[in-house]
């Protein structure tokens, strides 16, 4: 068993790099995605079919046309990356950064369905009741309508975190394959098929991969069964 | 404290058009369902905005499409009691109660939270989740976490229209209580007879939208012809008495009303309490001389002064026992047989046993109506 727990330097890089990447993905993308899931709950405006379809293109265009795209706006010669580059300093192109953005890009269709789905089951006579109580639209959001969405708003992470773990062709794509800088799990995981003897460092990181995104899963079942009970939603 | 409404709107092939002023303690707003009373209701919360008209409450005006002018529901202070309670389902009672307070500046909370409890009687529930409270306990809390945000104005809409008849009993005192002890005047939307005849000052009719009759309860719910068919049976005169004294030996309370002593079940409420009773129509009997050898007890003394005929056999007669209008509902051959006309002296014939917790309540202390 010895093996299997003996990770050199370089695996330890992607195992910890991978972890980086999705929970940078998802927290940055929970406060866009919230808002997009509330537009498209609740908004009635020209062009909402045209933003749901928009947001819905990565989940099913190719990831290495999503990636290409990515490296297209958000490269260094990109109108967004340069953009971002001069004015803030933000730089995407290989670095952990542009993985973590491609990880997000992939999991928000996800996640976003995830929260517009429980958006739409809260009942909004509670709302209506809060304001009659005296609190104005932002208070009601954030002390009724946040609240009952909390278990949607965990699922929808945690798809979120699973799907960027799991991100390859965006990902190898957009930054390429670069140990210590943008080599997440998959990416070393498919270094390792690629060499002769490397059998036993894929077989490692794979059953690390399965650990920890069953942990994740797990993770979510005992938060979103906390949340429930402490609501009384049998 | 007045109420101000003058409203048009319409939804889809609903339209409603309706107009009434109320400074009562409880007006009611009464009519079948369909009438558009909990549009208005809404209307006056601010949970939809008119497409015409004028609401003012106490002097503010709340909305007035004339002048573009529309107050969001969060700065009317206007508390509402919905018929399905909405409870917050992830806080505890205690902090559902606390809720609308927090909202209400410092300066202009009066509702006190220990009074509230004690008033609804809900202070083991403190600690409790909504989902784990009976239907009854909900509104109890439901009404409370109202109060507690120090309303200018209670909205009712139809609180127990969901409730079985124990539920119904249960919470009907404590509405009563609410009515006499807080200052906050409420309005109340019912389709039920027995509901407004024991609780409301004032009513407001509404029927398709409209605003049939208005005025104080007494004089709305002799009108039977203002109210739906089916329940036409429920409704009659409407008295307010005091308790006399009680009669343990045969388990009696004896009322007195201008209309007379009036006798019924035994009642726990101490002599001098305000009592309102409602007697139906159809509980009333009309006999051309004091009747002797008959078993029901009240027998008021009267004057006929309206007579209508109502659908099929049925005749409305009303009764006036000096200056109480009692009605009866007799059949036309009845009426040929004694021989009924206008201003002739009768006697209206009443069972003591016709009085139950559905028509006889809390009365609204005497010197404090009309």
């Amino acid at each position: 068993m010895n093996w299997l727990l003996d990770l050199t330097p370089d695996e330890w890089n992607a195992v910890r790099l991978s972890i980086k990447v999705a929970t940078v993905a998802m927290i940055v993308s929970l406060p866009p995605g919230i808002l997009i899931a509330l537009v498209l709950a609740r908004g009635q405006f020209w062009g909402k079919t045209l933003l749901n379809g928009l947001v819905h293109l990565p989940l099913i265009l190719p990831p290495v046309v999503t990636g290409y795209l990515l490296l297209l706006t958000f490269g260094r010669r990109g109108p967004a990356g340069a953009f971002l580059a001069e004015q803030f300093g933000i730089v995407f192109s290989f670095r952990w950064t542009g993985a973590a953005l491609a990880c997000g890009v992939m999991g928000f269709p996800l996640m976003v369905r995830a929260i517009r789905l429980s958006i739409e089951a809260v009942d909004r006579k509670m709302e209506a009741a809060a304001g009659t109580l005296g609190a104005n639209p932002l208070w009601v959001f954030g002390t009724i309508t946040l609240p009952l969405i909390l278990p949607g708003l965990i699922a929808g992470a945690i798809l979120s975190f699973a799907k960027a773990m799991g991100e390859f062709g965006a990902t190898i794509t957009f930054v390429s394959n670069i140990p210590n800088e943008t080599q997440t799990l998959p990416s070393a995981i498919y270094t390792f098929t690629q060499v002769p003897g490397g059998d036993a460092g894929a077989l490692r990181l794979t059953l690390i991969s399965i650990v920890v995104s069953m942990a994740a899963l797990v993770a979510s079942e005992v938060l979103a069964r906390h949340v429930g009970r402490r609501m009384d939603i049998e | 404290m007045t109420v101000f409404v003058d409203i048009g709107h319409r939804l889809g092939d609903f339209g409603i058009d309706a107009r009434f002023e109320s400074a009562g303690r409880l007006t009611a707003l009464f009519g079948p369902s369909g009438s558009g009373k909990t549009t208005l209701i809404n209307l006056i919360a601010g949970l939809i905005r008119p497409d015409r008209g004028r609401i003012a409450v106490d002097g503010r005006v709340l909305v007035d499409t004339d002048a573009g002018l529309f107050v969001p529901k969060h700065k009317r202070r206007i508390g509402m009691v919905f018929q399905d309670a909405r409870l917050f389902p992830h806080m505890s009672v205690a902090a559902n109660l606390r809720y609308g307070r927090w909202f209400t500046p410092a300066a202009e909370r009066y509702a006190d939270i220990n009074a509230v409890v004690d008033l609804l009687g809900i202070g083991a529930l403190l600690e409790r989740r909504p989902a784990k409270l009976s239907g009854g306990e909900k509104q109890r809390v439901a009404i409370g976490r109202a109060l507690l945000a120090s309303p200018k104005l209670l909205l009712m809409d139809e609180p127990l229209a969901s409730l079985d008849e124990a539920r119904k009993a249960e919470i009907l005192p404590y509405i009563e209580r609410l009515r006499d002890e807080t200052k906050i005047p409420i309005v109340y939307v019912s389709h039920s007879i027995a509901e407004v005849a024991r609780l409301a000052s004032d009513v407001v009719v509404l029927a398709q939208g409209k605003v049939a009759a208005s005025g104080p309860t007494g004089a709305i719910m002799q009108r039977l012809d203002l109210l739906p068919a089916e329940e036409r049976g429920e409704g009659g005169g409407v008295l307010d008495t005091v308790v006399l004294r009680h009669d343990e030996a045969f388990g009696m309370t004896v009322l007195g009303s201008a209309a007379g002593e009036i006798r019924v079940p035994r009642l726990v409420m101490p002599a001098g309490a305000p009592v309102r009773v409602r007697i139906r129509a159809r509980d009333v009997m009309i006999a051309t001389e004091r009747p002797i050898g008959l078993s029901a007890l009240n027998i008021l003394p009267g004057t006929i002064v309206a007579m209508e005929p109502g659908e099929g056999a049925v005749v409305e007669v009303g009764i006036d026992c000096n200056g109480a209008t009692v009605l009866a509902r007799i059949t036309g051959q009845s009426r040929q047989a004694l021989k009924l006309r206008l201003g002739r002296k009768v006697f209206a014939v009443v069972k003591t046993v016709s009085f139950d917790s559905a028509n006889t309540g809390v009365g609204l202390p005497i010197e404090a109506d009309g």
